[in-house]
């Protein structure tokens, strides 16, 4: 019971004369709620899919609670459950038809009946249970994906972004269950779009930025290492003092946010803005959040546009 | 490779032989929800064969000697269609998974490729002789045929399924597409069961072509099956089956090696 729950070593992968993976190190403990993060094409769905045994890596392995997912697949995806971002479903069975199936893939029979029923409970599928998957809407159809990759009890949980277009009551009772889950002992890794998410959720957090981990932290280090406070000033349409523009995160339409590492630093900002004549309209302080960390680490080359076009 | 015992979270032992059964049941319940165009379509195609070239030719062509027209054609009806849902069995199942992309669900688990190979081969197996079986049954209402060699029937029956099942796990592995299925069942399924020698037998054939019936699979287990029936054959059924046997081998053999490397299906 030792071995953590995934052991990621020097993971690479090629597609053709993409690099997409480049030497991916990565340890998430037992009993961790971890989140992925990263832009499209930052590598975080490739690294899952090796996790999961569908693509092989060109160098490196993972293990999942010790088992080598290649060598040792079977044990390996024994212990593991993975939603599959797509929402993929079989048209042939209805969703306990399906669920029982799944179960029995790994070896479990009746005697899995009660955890099932739970599943169903959990992800408010229950009076679905014999609704063909066809006929399910979009939103059941997510859920009864996440209950397949979870019909076998795994000690181990993959979610690739699991709330992706769901609507706002699903992904209250999904985290709900999840969170729950995590209680009883199950590892959760979670790779999502949604920054509130992993900062509500998620004790650590991994940022993936073409195809390398580029911060990886407990959430909490994370926000006061690069984030600090927030302070929003609406100005209106207004010239920044030079001294201060670098402070400057964010515009929208007369509202500049400042980025500050230091209290000190509210009073430096307010008293520039006096001496350039410029009056404040409306002002807040907040605690910055995971977006902050995400876009000074991986960038938003989209958004300094803008920025630089503003100032 | 079942020796190991896992044990799940749940803390129920885990049994190594439920998987690849689920399998092979998903796979047969697969067919059997949609029977209606599974086995029912099938069995009325046949007949319909049967009606119109007994009509046609029972009066004019005559195979061996003492056994009528029909009475010949029967087997070889019976075997076409055997092969043709073995192979369609395994193949559509597998396309069909892969374009929906569900065939994910079976990818994430612990089975084995013998246990995947295994499930669908069997899967097909059972859907072709089911298919024979009911032909066979409808046949004798208009027919009385006695059977010469039912050891034959059966070896014949098993392994011509198998390797038509065989073969369509290869296509369904290959193709992407749906169209790229129907090339494969219009341009080699198709071609290689018509000219098998269902409806003739190739000694009324002029010597090239019969040297050609010679290389088609499809002929050895047409005339070793309709050899269980007569007792009589255009080649020896030793021979036969020797060469379905080995062409079934050779056709798992690659089957499993292509499972095993992940192509295609882990890409």
């Amino acid at each position: 019971m030792n071995h953590p729950a995934i052991q990621i070593r020097d993971v690479h992968k090629h597609f053709g004369a993409l690099h997409a993976l480049r030497g991916v190190d990565l340890t998430i403990e037992q009993g961790e709620f971890f989140a992925l993060l990263g832009p499209n094409g930052a590598g975080k769905s490739t690294l899952i899919n090796i996790l999961a045994g569908l693509i092989a890596p060109s160098a490196g392995n993972i293990a999942v609670m010790g088992f080598d997912v290649q060598q040792q697949y079977q044990q390996a995806r024994q212990l593991l459950g993975v939603v599959p971002q797509e929402l993929v479903f079989d048209p042939f069975f209805n969703v306990r038809e399906m669920l029982r199936f799944q179960a029995g893939y790994f070896g479990l029979g009746r005697e899995n009946d009660p955890w099932v029923d739970e599943v169903l409970e959990g992800l408010g599928l229950a009076d679905k249970a014999h609704t063909n998957m066809r006929k399910l809407s979009g939103g059941m159809k997510r859920r009864a994906l996440i209950a397949q990759a979870l019909a076998h009890k795994p000690p181990v949980i993959v979610l690739d972004e699991p709330t992706a277009g769901v609507d706002v009551e699903l992904r209250q009772m999904l985290w709900e269950f999840i969170k729950k889950l995590n209680r009883d002992g199950h590892t959760i890794i979670l790779t999502t779009h949604y920054l509130e998410e992993a900062e509500t959720l998620c004790s650590r957090v991994g940022m993936m930025k073409q195809g390398e981990i580029v911060a990886l932290d407990s959430t909490a280090n994370l926000l006061n290492k690069f984030a600090g406070k927030h302070l929003r000033l609406t100005l209106g349409d207004v010239h920044l003092p030079q001294e201060v523009q670098s402070m400057v995160r964010h515009v929208e339409r007369g509202v500049y946010t400042f980025a500050l590492t230091d209290m000190i630093q509210i009073e430096y900002v307010l008293s520039s803005l006096r001496a350039g004549g410029i009056k404040v309209i409306d002002m807040q302080l907040n605690e910055a959040d995971l977006e902050d960390v995400f876009l000074s680490l991986v960038g938003n080359t989209a958004a300094e546009h803008k920025l630089a076009s503003q100032l | 490779m079942m020796n190991d015992v896992k044990q799940s979270t749940a803390g129920n032992q885990v049994s190594s032989w439920r998987g690849p059964w689920t399998l092979l049941k998903k796979e047969l319940l697969r067919f059997w929800r949609v029977s209606f165009q599974t086995v029912a379509a099938p069995v009325i195609t046949a007949l319909l064969y049967l009606l119109i070239f007994s009509h046609v030719l029972d009066k004019h062509v005559q195979v061996y000697d003492g056994v009528a027209y029909t009475e010949f054609l029967i087997p070889g009806l019976i075997m076409m269609s055997v092969l043709q849902n073995a192979f369609a069995n395994s193949s559509s199942s597998l396309i069909q998974s892969k374009v929906m992309g569900n065939i994910v669900f079976v990818l994430l688990t612990p089975l084995t490729h013998l246990q995947f190979f295994l499930a669908f081969l069997i899967a097909a197996i059972i859907r072709g002789l089911v298919v024979g079986l009911c032909i066979y049954l409808v046949a004798m209402w208009f027919v009385d045929l006695t059977i010469a060699s039912p050891w034959m029937l059966v070896a014949f029956g098993l392994l011509g399924s198998a390797l038509l099942g065989t073969f369509g796990i290869i296509a369904g592995i290959w193709a992407d597409r749906f169209d790229q299925m129907a090339a494969f069942q219009n341009f080699i399924i198709m071609p290689l069961s018509f000219l098998s020698g269902v409806f003739y037998s190739i000694h009324s054939l002029p010597p090239f072509w019969q040297k050609v019936s010679h290389l088609n699979p499809f002929f050895y287990m047409i005339d070793g099956f309709r050899y269980g029936f007569f007792g009589k054959g255009d080649v020896s059924p030793a021979l036969s089956l020797l060469i379905v046997a080995a062409s079934f081998l050779v056709l798992a053999l690659i089957t499993l090696k292509m499972l095993k490397s992940g192509y295609k299906l882990r890409s």
